[in-house]
C-alpha cells in the first residue's frame, strides 16, 4: 500500500478519502463532532438554566457590546469561508493556495481570539468575573470552552501548515487538513448559537 | 523514530510489548486484567458494606468511612470494572467477528486503555490519601460542593472520572468507525453477529452520553477548584441542574452496560443450542429502539425532585415503553432454545441463568417506572435490589458467560468446565440471596445509603441473609480466579473452533489468532457466516483476497505517556489550593500545566511524525498457516 | 385455550396470595406495604397492580425457561443439527402486543395517580399548613398559620389534610413517611416542593430521610404524631405558652450562654437549631434516641428520657457523627446534669 504519491504524480480526486485510513478519519471525525454537539448542547442547557441568576453582577444588557461581538462574528465567519477556499484549493491540488488560505484562516482566528480576550478583560473590570454569580460562571464556561476550541484549532491548523510545507499534499496529509476544516466549520456554527443565545438574548433579556 | 527507514520492523517484547501495543487483542487483555482488578476492589468494598450492615447499629466502620465505601463501590464497579470488562470483550471479539484485522484507530484504542487506567488509578489513590469521595456515585450537589465536602475526596471523583471518561469516549468512536467501514466483503449490516450489533449501538450511546458527563464533571470541578457557581444555591446555582446533567448521562450509561451483555447472551445461547438466533431482525430493531428510548427517560431518577405532574407522567410512560423491546429480546432468546439441542457448558449456564434473573430485574424496573409508586420506592433498598438485579444478575452474569465462551479465543486455552460450574452456582445462589431480600427491606421502609439501621424495625434477619449471600458471591469470584490460574498452566492448544458449533467468523481462525487475525480477509455469504459454510459442506471460509503482505500499525509508547500526563495534571489541579505559589502562579497549576503539556506534546509528536507501520510478509503468513492445521 | 373464567379462577388466588404475603410484611408505622393513610393506600394500590401484572410476566418467562431447559437438553453424544428457525411473525406480534396492553393497564392508573397526588393544598383553608425545612441532621417544622416552630416531631390532627412545603437549609434531603405517604425531596434555593397526606388513625408514624446527606443520613429520623383534633388544638395552645428558664441561676446562666445561642425555648434563644419547647413530650431525643420508660429498654437506641438527653448533650458526635452541635460548647458535669433535668421537665399537656 503506497501511501505517498500516486503513480502518475497526481493525487486522486478527493485525496482525503482515497485511503481506508483517510475514510476512517473523516467518518471518525463526523462522529466526534456529534459528541461535541452534545457537549456544547449541555453547556447551552446549563447556561439557559442559569442565565437569570445575575445576583449583583452587571446585567448583560449593559455589559455586552454588540458592535464588538458583531465584529468578532464577522471575523470568525470569514475565517470559515477562507477554510472553504482552502479545501477547494486542496481538491484542485493547488498546495500553495491551500497553505495561503489556511494562513489567512489562522490569522482571522487569532484576531477573533484577541477580540475575545479583550472583551473578557473588559468584563472582569466591570465586575463580571468567573465567580461573580451562576450566570457569570456559566457564561465564561460556555463562551470560554468555545474560545479554547478556537485556540486549539489555531494551533492545530498552524501545525498542519508546517506539515504541508514540509511533506506536501499527500493522501496522508489530506485527511488531516479535511478534518481540521470540518472542525473549524463546527466551531463557527457553535459561535452562531452563542451569538444568538448568549449575546442577542442577553441584550433582549 | 524510524523516519528514514520507513518499513523497518519495530517489535518489542516483554513489558515494553504490552506498554506499546496497539493490537486490539492485547488491548482487550489489558482491559480484562485492569477491569478484573477493579472488580475485586469494588467487590471488597461491597463485602465491607455488607459486614457493616449485617447487624443493627453496627460499628464495624465509621459513618464517614461507610459513605466512602458506598461511593467508591458504585463508582469503581460501574466505571472501572463493568465498562472495561465489556471493552475487553468488544476489543477481543468485534474485529474478528467482522473479518477485520484491527480496529479503525489502533493508536487511539491504546490511548483509550491508558487513560482509563490512569483515571482509575487516580480515583483509587484517594484511599491512600484519606481523602475519599463520599457523596455517592451520583455525587449530588450541594453535598458534593466545597461547603459540605471539605476534603479532596470529590476532587478525586471528578478528575479520575473525567480522565477515565476520555478513554471510553474515544473507544466508542473507534468501534463505530470500525463497524461501519471495516466489515469483510459480503458482511452487510444485517449479516453482522448480534454481539457486534450491540457493540455498535452501545458505542453510539457512549458517543452521545459521555459528553454530558464531561460537562457535568467539568462544572463540578469549576465549582470546587475555581470558585464556580453552577450548583451553589447561594450564588444562584441550581442543585437540580446537576441531577439533570448527571442523569442525562447516567441513564444511557446503564444501557451502555447492558446492551453488550444482551449481545453476549445472543451469541452464547445460539451457539450452545445449535440453532440460529430466533427473530434476528427483531433483535436488531429492539436493540436500536432500546438505545434510542434510553435517552428519553432520564428523569425517572428524579421523580421526587418536584418536576411536576406532566413531566412525571411523561417519563413514567416513556420508561414503561422500554419494557417492550426488552421483552421481545427475552422471548427471542427463549425461542432460540426451543427446539434446539442445548448443551450446558459453564458459558451457557451463565447465559441461561441470566434470562430469568434479568427478567426479575426488568419487572421491578417497570414497577419503579410508575411515578406515584416510586415516591415510596425511591432511595430505598427496593431500588438497590432492582439495579443490582439488572447490573449483576444481568451484566455480570453476561460477562462471565462471555469470558467462558471467548477465553479460548483470547488465550488459546479452555477454562475448566467444572470450576466454571462451581463459579456459576455459588455466584448465582449468592446473588439471589444477597439481593432478593433487599426488595422487601425497601418496601418495609429501609432507606438506602444508610450507615446503620435501628434495631426492632424488622430489618435484622434480611440484612443478615443479604450479607451471607455477598460472601457466597465472593466465593464464586474466587472460584473463577482459581480457574484462571489453573487454566493458565495448561498447554496452549485450543482448536480454532473449540466449542465445535461456532457460527461466527472468530471461530474460523486460530486460538489465539495470529497478529494479523486473518491471513486472507474472508468472503461472507450470509448471516452466521461460518455456520453457513459448515452447512454447505465447506471446512472454512472462502477468501476474498489473495495472500499478500499485510500492513500493520506500529506500536507506540505515546498513549502511555498521554495517560501519565493527564494523571499528573489531575493531581496538580486538585492540590492547587494546598501547594502554595511558585512565582506568579500556584504550584498546583504549574504541575497541572506540565501534565497537560506532556499530553499535548505527545499529540504533537503523533501528528508530526508519520506512522508508516510495518509489513508482515507472505513467507511469515504461510509459515503460520502451515504450523496450524 | 382456557376459558376466561378459568383464567380469572387461576389469577385470583395468585393475586390474593401476593397481597397476603405483601401485607404481612412490615410494621404498621413504617412499612409501605401496610399503609395507614389514603395517600400511601393509593400508592400501595398501584404497587399491587404493578406486582400482579409483573408476576404474570415472570411466571410466563420462568415457565417457558424451565420447559425449554428440560425438554431440549442435549443427550450426550447427540450430533444432530436441529431445524434452524429464522423467526415467527405471529409470535413476534403476540409478544409485542401483549406487553403493550399490560403497560396500558398499568399506565392509565399511573397517570391518574400522578395528577391526583400532585394536588397543591397549600392554599386550601381546611388544610393544616406545615413548612418542612431539612437540616443536617434534623427536621424543622413550622406551622405558619399557628405561629409554631418545632422540630423532629410533626404533630398533626387526624383526618385533616396536611399541606407540606418542603425545602432544605443545606444539602439535599428527602422527607419520607412510608406508612402515610411517599416522599418529596427538599431542594435548596427557590425550588420549594409541595406534597400532601393525611392520617385517619391516631398513632406515631416513623419518618426517614431518603437522600444521602452526609455521615448521619441514616440517623436523621423524625416522627409524625397523629392525635385527634381536640388534642391537636390543645397541643398548639400548649406549645405557644411561655416557658420558664431553669430555676437555678447557675444552670440558667449556663443554659442561656451555651445552649440558647443556637436553640430556642419559648420566647428565648436563637432560631437556628431545633426548638426545645416541649422536648420532654417528644418520642425521641435527637430524632434517633427513642424515649422509653425505666425498665422497658429493649434496644441500643432506647433509654429513659433523662438518659437520652444526658447522652446526647454530653457527646452528640458519638450519637450522630458530623452533626452541627458537636464541639460547640463545654459543660461541667453539674451544668450537664442541671440542664438535662431542666429539659426533662419541659413537657406539654395536651393528650
Amino acid at each position: 500500500m503506497s501511501a505517498h504519491t500516486h503513480a502518475d504524480g497526481h493525487l486522486p480526486h478527493e485525496p482525503e478519502k482515497a485511503t481506508l485510513e483517510g475514510r476512517n478519519k473523516v467518518l471518525g471525525f463526523w462522529l466526534f463532532l456529534g459528541g461535541e454537539t452534545v457537549l456544547f448542547g449541555t453547556l447551552f442547557a446549563a447556561f439557559l438554566a442559569l442565565r437569570h441568576q445575575i445576583l449583583d453582577g452587571p446585567h448583560p444588557n449593559h455589559l455586552f457590546d454588540l458592535g464588538l461581538v458583531a465584529l468578532a462574528t464577522g471575523i470568525l465567519l470569514t475565517s470559515s469561508l477562507t477554510s472553504v477556499f482552502a479545501i477547494q484549493a486542496m481538491h484542485q491540488q493547488r498546495t500553495k493556495s491551500l497553505i495561503n488560505w489556511l494562513i489567512i484562516t489562522v490569522i482571522l482566528g487569532a484576531a477573533f481570539l484577541a477580540l475575545e480576550i479583550y472583551e473578557f478583560s473588559h468584563y472582569i473590570h466591570e465586575g463580571h468575573k468567573f465567580n461573580t454569580s451562576a450566570f457569570s460562571t456559566s457564561f465564561y464556561t460556555l463562551v470560554g470552552f468555545h474560545g479554547a476550541h478556537v485556540a486549539f484549532g489555531i494551533c492545530w491548523i498552524t501545525l498542519l501548515i508546517i506539515q504541508l510545507s514540509r511533506k506536501g499534499l499527500t493522501v496522508v496529509t489530506a485527511p488531516k487538513v479535511y478534518v481540521a476544516g470540518m472542525y473549524w466549520h463546527f466551531i463557527d456554527v457553535v459561535w452562531v448559537f452563542i451569538f444568538t443565545v448568549v449575546y442577542l438574548m442577553g441584550k433582549v433579556g | 523514530m524510524a523516519h528514514a527507514n520507513a518499513h523497518a520492523v519495530k517489535r518489542y517484547s516483554g513489558i515494553m510489548d504490552w506498554l506499546t501495543t496497539v493490537d486490539h487483542k492485547k488491548i482487550g487483555i489489558l482491559y480484562l486484567i485492569a477491569g478484573g482488578f477493579f472488580f475485586l476492589v469494588g467487590g471488597l468494598e461491597a463485602i465491607l458494606i455488607r459486614v457493616q450492615l449485617w447487624a443493627p447499629q453496627n460499628d464495624f466502620v465509621g459513618a464517614d468511612t461507610y459513605n466512602e465505601l458506598l461511593t467508591m463501590h458504585g463508582t469503581t464497579m460501574i466505571f472501572l470494572a463493568a465498562m472495561p470488562l465489556l471493552f475487553a470483550l468488544m476489543n477481543a471479539v468485534v474485529p474478528l467477528q467482522i473479518g477485520a484485522r484491527d480496529v479503525a484507530f489502533p493508536f487511539v484504542n491504546s490511548l483509550g486503555f491508558w487513560t482509563f487506567l490512569f483515571g482509575g488509578v487516580l480515583l483509587n489513590i484517594s484511599w491512600l490519601t484519606g481523602h475519599v469521595p463520599d457523596a455517592g456515585w451520583t455525587s449530588y450537589a450541594p453535598l458534593a460542593g466545597t461547603t459540605y465536602s471539605t476534603t479532596h475526596g470529590v476532587d478525586y471523583y471528578v478528575l479520575g472520572l473525567q480522565i477515565a471518561g476520555i478513554g471510553t469516549l474515544v473507544g466508542g468512536i473507534n468501534f463505530l468507525v470500525t463497524i461501519i467501514n471495516m466489515r469483510a466483503p459480503g458482511m452487510t449490516f444485517m449479516r453482522m453477529p448480534l454481539f457486534t450489533w450491540t457493540a455498535f449501538i452501545t458505542s453510539a450511546l457512549i458517543l452521545f452520553a459521555f459528553p454530558a458527563l464531561t460537562v457535568g464533571l467539568a462544572a463540578l470541578m469549576f465549582d470546587r477548584l475555581f470558585e464556580g457557581n453552577f450548583f451553589d444555591p447561594a450564588a444562584g446555582g441550581n442543585a437540580v441542574l446537576w441531577e439533570h446533567i448527571f442523569w442525562i448521562f447516567g441513564h444511557p450509561e446503564v444501557y451502555i452496560l447492558i446492551l453488550p451483555a444482551f449481545g453476549i447472551i445472543s451469541e452464547v445461547v445460539s451457539t450452545f443450542s445449535r440453532k440460529r438466533l430466533f427473530g434476528y431482525s427483531s433483535m436488531v430493531f429492539a436493540t436500536i429502539l432500546i438505545g434510542f428510548l434510553g435517552f428519553m427517560v432520564w428523569a425517572h431518577h428524579m421523580f421526587t425532585t418536584g418536576l411536576g405532574p406532566v413531566a412525571n407522567a411523561l417519563f413514567s410512560i416513556a420508561t414503561m415503553l422500554i419494557a417492550v423491546p426488552t421483552g421481545i429480546k427475552i422471548f427471542n432468546w427463549l425461542f432460540t432454545m426451543w427446539g434446539g439441542s442445548i448443551k450446558f457448558t459453564a458459558a451457557n449456564l451463565f447465559a441461561v441463568g441470566f434470562i430469568p434473573t434479568f427478567v426479575m430485574g426488568g419487572v421491578t424496573g417497570v414497577m419503579l417506572a410508575a411515578a406515584p409508586a416510586d415516591f415510596q420506592y425511591h432511595d430505598s433498598y427496593f431500588v438497590v435490589a432492582h439495579f443490582h438485579y439488572v447490573i449483576v444478575g444481568g451484566l455480570v452474569l453476561g460477562i462471565f458467560a462471555g469470558l467462558h465462551y471467548w477465553w479460548p479465543k483470547m488465550f488459546g486455552r479452555v477454562l475448566s468446565e467444572s470450576l466454571g460450574k462451581w463459579t456459576f452456582w455459588t455466584f448465582f445462589i449468592g446473588f439471589h440471596l444477597t439481593f432478593f431480600v433487599q426488595h422487601f427491606l425497601g418496601l418495609m421502609g429501609m432507606p438506602r445509603r444508610i450507615w446503620q439501621y435501628l434495631d426492632g424495625l424488622g430489618f435484622n434477619e434480611m440484612n443478615m441473609i443479604s450479607t451471607v449471600g455477598a460472601f457466597l458471591m465472593g466465593l464464586g469470584t474466587i472460584f473463577f480466579l482459581i480457574n484462571v490460574v489453573v487454566t493458565s498452566v495448561k498447554p496452549k492448544n485450543a482448536a480454532n473452533d473449540p466449542w465445535e458449533d461456532g457460527r461466527t467468523l472468530e471461530w474460523t481462525i486460530p486460538s489465539p489468532p495470529p497478529e494479523y487475525n486473518f491471513a486472507q480477509t474472508p468472503l461472507v455469504r450470509g448471516y452466521d457466516a461460518y455456520w453457513k459454510e459448515k452447512m454447505d459442506g465447506h471446512k472454512g471460509m472462502t477468501p476474498a483476497e489473495p495472500i499478500g503482505p499485510i500492513h500493520m500499525p506500529s506500536p507506540s509508547i505515546l498513549p502511555f505517556f498521554m495517560g501519565v500526563g493527564l494523571f499528573i495534571a489531575g493531581f496538580g489541579f486538585m492540590y492547587s489550593p494546598d501547594w502554595g505559589d511558585v512565582g506568579f502562579m500556584k504550584t498546583g497549576h504549574l504541575v497541572g500545566a506540565i501534565g497537560l503539556l506532556i499530553t499535548l506534546g505527545c499529540m504533537l509528536l503523533r501528528s508530526m511524525i508519520d506512522d508508516h507501520g510495518f509489513h508482515i510478509e507472505e513467507e511469515e503468513i504461510l509459515k503460520d498457516q502451515g504450523g496450524k492445521a | 385455550m382456557m376459558k376466561r373464567w378459568q383464567i380469572v379462577k387461576r389469577l385470583a388466588p395468585l393475586t390474593a396470595f401476593l397481597v397476603l404475603v405483601l401485607a404481612a410484611c412490615g410494621r404498621e408505622d413504617l412499612s409501605t406495604l401496610n399503609p395507614q393513610g389514603p395517600v400511601a393506600e393509593e400508592q400501595f394500590g398501584l404497587m399491587k397492580l404493578a406486582i400482579t401484572i409483573m408476576s404474570i410476566v415472570v411466571i410466563v418467562v420462568f415457565a417457558i425457561s424451565l420447559y425449554v431447559i428440560v425438554r431440549f437438553r442435549r443427550r450426550p453424544g447427540d450430533k444432530t443439527i436441529p431445524k434452524q428457525v429464522e423467526g415467527s411473525h405471529k409470535l413476534e406480534i403476540i409478544w409485542t402486543v401483549i406487553p403493550i396492553i399490560l403497560l396500558i393497564i398499568l399506565g392509565v392508573p399511573t397517570v391518574q395517580s400522578v395528577f391526583n397526588l400532585s394536588k397543591d393544598y397549600s392554599k386550601d383553608p381546611e388544610a393544616v399548613k406545615v413548612i418542612v425545612t431539612a437540616h443536617q441532621y434534623w427536621w424543622e417544622f413550622e406551622y405558619p398559620e399557628l405561629g409554631i416552630k418545632t422540630a423532629q416531631e410533626l404533630v398533626i390532627p387526624t383526618g385533616k389534610t396536611i399541606a407540606i412545603q418542603a425545602k432544605t437549609a443545606d444539602v439535599l434531603h428527602s422527607f419520607w413517611i412510608p406508612s402515610l405517604a411517599g416522599k418529596i425531596d427538599t431542594n435548596p434555593g427557590g425550588n420549594i416542593n409541595h406534597m400532601y397526606f393525611s392520617a385517619p388513625k391516631e398513632g406515631v408514624y416513623l419518618g426517614k430521610c431518603a437522600e444521602l446527606c452526609g455521615p448521619s443520613h441514616g440517623l436523621m429520623d423524625f416522627k409524625v404524631k397523629a392525635v385527634n383534633p381536640d388534642s391537636f388544638d390543645r397541643w398548639s395552645a400548649a406549645i405557644t405558652e411561655p416557658v420558664a428558664l431553669p430555676s437555678d441561676p447557675a444552670i440558667a446562666q449556663a443554659f442561656e450562654s451555651k445552649c440558647l445561642v443556637c436553640h430556642a425555648v419559648g420566647e428565648y434563644g436563637g432560631p437556628a437549631f431545633p426548638n426545645l419547647t416541649g422536648i420532654a413530650s417528644r418520642e425521641s431525643v435527637g430524632g434517633i434516641l427513642v424515649n422509653v420508660e425505666e425498665g422497658e429498654k429493649q434496644y441500643k437506641h432506647e433509654d429513659t428520657l433523662y438518659n437520652n438527653l444526658y447522652k446526647w448533650i454530653k457527646d452528640p458526635e458519638a450519637v450522630k457523627p458530623g452533626n452541627g452541635m458537636s464541639n460547640q460548647y463545654d459543660l461541667t458535669e453539674e451544668e450537664l446534669k442541671g440542664i438535662t433535668e431542666y429539659l426533662s421537665s419541659l413537657t406539654l399537656d395536651f393528650e
